[in-house]
């Protein structure tokens, strides 16, 4: 009798996971990057509003982890398609093709600005990414010597910098806008006040040892790093009037009534000034797509094109709209989901 | 009495022939100390109080304008030029127009309004006008005419959603001041809608859809609502109560009255006791490892979400019965024996009745600790945006859902400070079922427990 009940039982899991695992989904599963993250969300709900198909299931989680999830085999329950702020490494290619998914789409969907914002009462800040590196870098030049940075206000790095106290709050190591603002902001500036000229140097002319010396930021609580999203940012800023944070365009312009933002370069952000590359500090945006899943999981030729569709994508499409910078190379991107264009080695 | 108070030189203070009325030093001390301690303790009670009113304050004075809404009643006019070229109603046709052809009915649905009512603003222009409409407008619209193909050509009165910054206006988020700031209002816009209130087209009542709408992306926090999330809790909580009460009532039933006392026993009660206090971010990875990498399971499922987090609740629950079970005086168990029942006879029928009340509660409060828990979720693809409602069950435990927590955190998240009403409203719904389910389990043990 106990044997039966437990032989029953058994079978009953048994089975009631073989269905699970049988019942075809149908929807779209997307993972991956948190500011890729509403421009996806707000494709998934127009298209779900306008096809027949349901609306795709959109996580956030980080673009790297989307990636890996992507690469974690081929089958159902497996995500479809990662949400991506920086291009996919090789790392991550070799990855896939060990698991099986050797076909992936790139699909870049436009740019996203990076914007440095303070509170909307305080004074006006006009940056240049030396600036930056002048405040936050751990080692800077003064007076032609390598010194530990010795800055405490902003004016004493430039005079036409207001008087306060430099505080900043920048995105977290885990972040996709973290590599940008390394690489656009304290890199650039490293080169533009001279201290990658002096730390080459003192590194003896090898300048991958400079160029890490230059990211270095200094530790004494003047620049912090925030791993949780913009919302943090924005509560740390309204606690503390002389922060600076780091925030995406499409964040800051939701917010306008308490933020302003800083020029850099003279250049002030906006969707236009990206576009045409005057805003020094932006970056694109991807999506990768797992090819052996076009014909298996329904509609989803039709989101991804939907997604870089004009009426979507395009420069007065609704994620335009909500601060996306729209790609100038549209139709060429168009051109290529309708050919489901694998990507090919990294250049 | 007098020879007591009279006595004549005292001795000292405080020893044993001091004077009853009179402290002594050490008397003193100990009233003293007690003093201290009664202060030490209200004042910590006091900080718990402040602290509860202070989180409750500031949820519910952000979260309850949000089970409010503002609606634009609108009559819009269902032009057959625009949406039904042919004029067949084919409804393949009708599936293919997208809600941007509809965009622009409201539009002139708006102006018409405006015309009719006799407003105007200064300054303000047709896009000021056209984005008091929330974008949700358009789907609403599309929906009903595919479901109503016979309306085209019709004036259909619509009660349409007024975008989050006219409805923020009303519930004191946004003011003129920010409205001069904010890219996504005007003044004029402001303006505009106080006049269409006036003349009676806007209206703010209670918001139903809160409860039963699905998520909304970014551009529409007007729209979100928690019905997924509620639909996905309830399906992991059925989920939870189906698996762990019968396991957890067989494994403690066994262990307390079955079970040998010996070495292993006691390693496995430990162990239990262990698997209560473990974080439950690592059931969150047994559970990505064990139902979807090896069993298969598909992801963001509440099915796979109550699997795990039936393995968090399970000691909890197992502890529960285990001491409800040792309430029971053993001369129950002793008196049945005695007229001859057997051993499980006299646990079935005896035992086990008499500790139904401390069982329940156990589960109540283990199936409340579950509904709050985000972060095993977290790794099993729930915390996601989902729109689309998972079936009834059983196949609706396979489908994509939300959790009401997962929503919370998701909210908290976004850019526009629209969610943060919407986030804190959440709490305020998980807050009440957790104070239902809590209230339940009191109830409960009031009413059926029996102290020997």
């Amino acid at each position: 009798m106990k044997k039966l009940i437990l032989t029953a039982s058994a079978t009953a899991i048994a089975a009631s996971l073989s269905v699970g695992a049988a019942a075809a989904r149908d929807q779209i599963q997307i993972a991956g990057s948190s500011t890729v993250l509403p421009y996806a969300s707000i494709v998934a709900e127009a298209f779900g509003e306008n096809f027949e198909y349901p609306t795709p299931v959109v996580e956030s989680g980080g673009s790297g982890a989307g990636r890996k999830k992507l690469c974690e085999g081929v089958g159902e329950n497996t995500i479809d398609i990662a949400n991506s702020s920086s291009r996919i490494k090789q790392s991550d290619i070799d990855n896939c093709a060990a698991n099986g998914v050797t076909e992936i789409q790139e699909v870049r969907i436009g740019y996203d600005g990076i914007v440095f914002a303070s509170d909307i009462n305080g004074p006006e800040y006009a940056f240049t990414p030396a600036d930056w590196h002048n405040a936050l870098a751990a080692k800077v030049l003064k007076d032609g010597e390598l010194v530990d940075n010795p800055y405490k206000k902003w004016s004493e790095i430039r005079s036409d910098l207001p008087d306060q106290e430099i505080l900043a709050f920048i995105p977290g190591t885990k972040h996709g806008t973290r590599e940008v603002f390394d690489e656009k902001v304290i890199i650039d500036g490293c080169e533009e006040n001279g201290t990658m000229e002096a730390l080459a140097a003192a590194n003896g002319g090898d300048e991958d040892a400079a160029e890490e010396a230059c990211m270095a930021l200094r530790t004494d609580g003047v620049s912090i790093d925030i791993d949780g999203d913009y919302t943090e940012t924005l509560a740390r800023v309204d606690a503390n009037k002389n922060g600076i944070g780091v925030f995406g365009l499409s964040f800051y312009q939701n917010n306008t009534d308490k933020l302003q933002v800083a020029t850099m370069g003279g250049i002030a952000p906006s969707v236009e000034t990206i576009a045409s590359g005057e805003y020094p500090v932006s970056r694109p945006l991807y999506f990768y797509v797992k090819n052996a899943h076009l014909d298996v999981i329904p509609g989803m030729q039709e989101y991804i094109e939907f997604f870089v569709s004009d009426e979507i994508a395009g420069p007065d499409g609704p994620l335009a709209a909500y601060g996306l910078v729209s790609d100038p190379e549209l139709a060429e991107t168009q051109e290529k989901v309708q050919n489901r264009t694998p990507m090919g080695p990294l250049e | 009495m007098t020879d007591l108070t009279a006595t004549p030189d005292g001795a000292a203070v405080g020893s044993k022939s001091g004077s009853l009325f009179e402290r002594g030093a050490r008397t003193r001390r100990r009233h003293a100390a007690e003093r201290r301690f009664r202060m030490i303790g209200l004042a910590a009670v006091i900080f718990a109080i402040l602290a509860l009113v202070g989180l409750l304050g500031s949820i519910l004075s952000n979260g309850l304008s949000s089970f409010r809404q503002t609606y634009v009643v609108l009559d819009v006019y269902l032009d057959p030029a625009k949406l039904d070229k042919t004029g067949d109603r084919d409804p393949a046709e009708l599936q293919k127009l997208t809600t941007f052809s509809y965009a622009p009915l409201l539009k002139t649905a708006m102006e018409t309004l405006i015309e009719e009512k006799g407003i105007s603003v200064d300054g303000a222009s047709s896009k000021d006008v056209d984005a008091i409409i929330s974008k949700e407008a358009a789907a609403t619209l599309r929906h009903f005419v595919l479901a109503n193909p016979s309306s085209i050509g019709e004036t259909v009165k619509f009660d349409l959603l007024a975008s989050g910054r006219i409805d923020g206006y009303y519930k004191g988020r946004v003011t003129m001041e920010t409205a001069e700031l904010d890219r996504n209002v005007s003044p004029q816009q402001l303006m505009l809608a106080d006049e269409l209130k006036a003349a009676g087209a806007l209206t703010t009542r209670f918001n139903l859809s809160f409860f039963t709408a699905p998520d909304a992306s970014d551009t529409r926090p007007e729209a979100a609502g928690l019905g997924v999330a509620i639909l996905g809790s309830i399906y992991m909580m059925l989920v939870v109560l189906v698996l762990s009460l019968p396991i957890a009532v067989a494994a403690s039933i066994y262990l307390e009255e079955f079970a040998p006392k010996n070495r292993l026993t006691d390693i496995i009660e430990v162990n239990i006791s262990n698997l209560a206090a473990v974080p439950s971010i690592v059931f969150g990875i047994l559970g990505l490892a064990v139902f979807i990498n090896f069993a298969g399971l598909p992801q963001s499922a509440p099915i796979v979400g109550g699997l795990v987090l039936t393995l968090m609740t399970l000691p909890t629950i197992i502890i529960a019965t285990r001491a409800a079970l040792k309430a029971v005086p053993p001369s129950i168990r002793e008196a049945a024996l005695g007229v001859g029942a057997s051993k499980m006879q006299a646990t079935f029928h005896h035992v086990l009745p008499l500790a139904v009340p401390g069982i329940l509660t156990g589960t109540i409060i283990g199936l409340a600790q579950a509904l709050g828990e985000t972060a095993p979720l977290l790794l099993i693809g729930m915390v996601a945006f989902v729109r689309e409602f998972p079936a009834a069950p059983p196949g609706g435990f396979f489908d994509p859902a939300s959790a009401l927590p997962v929503q919370v955190y998701n909210w908290t998240q976004r850019g526009d400070p629209a969610f943060v009403e919407r986030a804190s409203g959440a709490i305020i719904v998980l807050l009440v079922f957790l104070v239902i389910m809590n209230g339940l389990a009191i109830v409960l043990r009031r009413r059926f427990e029996r102290r020997w």
